[in-house]
């Protein structure tokens, strides 16, 4: 078994430093559910593991009426599900992190972790990217913010630099009407990645007869997770009915780039965006009060 | 803040079973490995030792874990249960006289073949009913979805759980 160094800073400065001295051999170590596996498999060369668990400023979680949510990376699945203001107000994440593994793996595993592994299947990007979080970095250059749908580049690969350290994300003050809804396609019952992905926020008038915004985020049909543009622009402004529902599942399914793989091929990942698209909607309108 | 090397030992304590145990560990070394071939509790099974099986499960600070995706340099500090704390030991002579109801109900039923899942499903059950005493069939099925099982077919683990439930899991 190859052995490694291991440290757990206690302040953001320390970790940061930690990290830029490592020159690309030093990982991030939250709830571990990647990284160990990972390091296990000898699938990096690494020599330290950074415990970031133990810094608050990843473990905050802070409502604010005009700032929104700022919700720390190292936040464990299981400690949002639990949160009522957060089911309240980004259900989608909270939908997206009860399927992250099973409950041992929601013990420990973090939104963060989930996001920065970069699976193009990651099951919390989609419901991220729906509810328009931002990723606040920091690193030996100073903090940076980027929008979620820009987070990954590619599987298994996020846009942090060398020394940089994905601190929180901040999701915006939903406004009134609306809702999310994520749910996948696997080939078992649960503890599986996903065949295909599909979150949708939508917001709707005072009738709930129009839309007025919207957003479709896809998973595992691209390299990384999708942001579907053509989408919102049909949420915009559209009469609710099943004719606008199926043209933001035609944009949907358009948008698909998907491969053929172990679980399930190129045709029905196509096949199940549409689908899948169509009832993160409906469920989305369904929780509008 | 320290950095604990490779070639070194990490100095852990740690609340285990309601005794504080401490050990020494390599910065690489699993929860799993040191429970069992440190502490020699060997109650907790490693089955694929990366997440999937729930043979390792163990309670670390009230939650539902693997141990084989926790380091053990993490738990410092920590409480820990694991399948040997689950019936009521005396403190003195750490001897037991009678199991664990989920025990109990896992022997009646016949909720076992091999017993390797075993401790991951009790240990499972056990956090299940701490925090959730009167779960639904669905319920404790979804719970227990990371505890896999080769030979029983899942059926009478369900039914001793929810018997356990039904007939009382208060000690």
């Amino acid at each position: 078994m190859k052995s490694i160094d291991y440290a757990a800073p206690q302040t953001l400065q320390d970790a940061i430093a930690l990290l830029a001295e490592g020159s690309g051999k030093s990982q991030v170590l939250a709830g571990g559910t990647d990284v160990i596996v990972q390091f296990r498999e000898g699938r990096k060369a690494l020599d330290i593991l950074i415990d970031i668990k133990r810094i608050p400023d990843l473990n905050v979680m802070d409502f604010d009426s005009d700032k929104g949510l700022t919700l720390g990376a190292g936040v464990p699945c299981c400690v949002v599900c639990e949160t009522p203001e957060i089911k309240a107000r980004y259900p989608g994440l909270v939908d997206a992190a009860s399927l992250v593994g099973g409950t041992a793996i929601q013990s420990r595993a973090t939104i963060g972790g989930n996001v920065c592994n970069a699976s193009p299947a990651a099951d919390t990007i989609p419901a991220l990217i729906v509810h328009r979080a931002i990723c606040n970095i920091q690193g030996p250059n100073g903090d940076r913010e980027v929008p979620i749908e820009s987070f990954c580049t590619a599987p298994g690969k996020n846009v942090l630099g060398e020394g940089e350290l994905l601190v929180s994300f901040s999701l915006p003050v939903p406004v009134a009407r609306t809702s999310a809804h994520y749910l996948r396609f696997i080939p078992r019952n649960e503890m599986d990645i996903a065949v295909v992905g599909a979150a949708a926020s939508v917001t709707v008038d005072g009738s709930k007869k129009r839309f007025l915004s919207g957003s479709v985020s896809l998973g595992a049909v691209a390299p990384t997770p999708l942001l579907v543009d053509e989408a919102a622009s049909i949420l915009t402004d559209s009469e609710i009915s099943d004719e606008t529902v199926e043209k933001v599942c035609v944009a949907a399914q358009a948008a698909a780039a998907p491969i053929s793989d172990m679980r399930g091929t190129a045709r029905q990942r196509k096949h199940l965006s549409g689908v899948l698209t169509r009832r993160a909607i409906q469920k989305a309108i369904a929780r509008i009060e | 803040m320290s950095i604990t090397r490779a070639s070194r030992k990490l100095h852990v304590v740690t609340q285990l079973n309601g005794q504080e145990t401490e050990f020494l560990c390599a910065p690489h070394e699993s929860l799993l490995e040191v429970l069992r071939d440190e502490l020699h509790l060997t109650g907790t099974k490693e089955g694929c030792n990366n997440g999937n099986c729930g043979a390792c499960s163990v309670i670390l600070n009230g939650r539902l874990v693997n141990a084989c995706l926790v380091m053990a340099a993490e738990v410092e500090g920590a409480e820990i249960t694991t399948i040997e704390g689950l019936a009521p030991t005396d403190p003195g002579t750490l001897s037991i006289d009678r199991l664990h109801p989920l025990q109990q109900k896992f022997l009646e039923h016949a909720a076992l073949q091999c017993g390797v899942c075993t401790p991951g499903f009790l240990v499972a059950s056990k956090a299940l009913l701490d925090r959730n005493p009167n779960p639904t069939e669905q319920e404790v099925r979804l719970w227990l979805a990371g505890n896999l099982c080769r030979c029983t077919g899942y059926d009478k683990i369900v039914r001793a759980i929810l018997d356990t439930v039904k007939t009382g899991h208060q000690h």
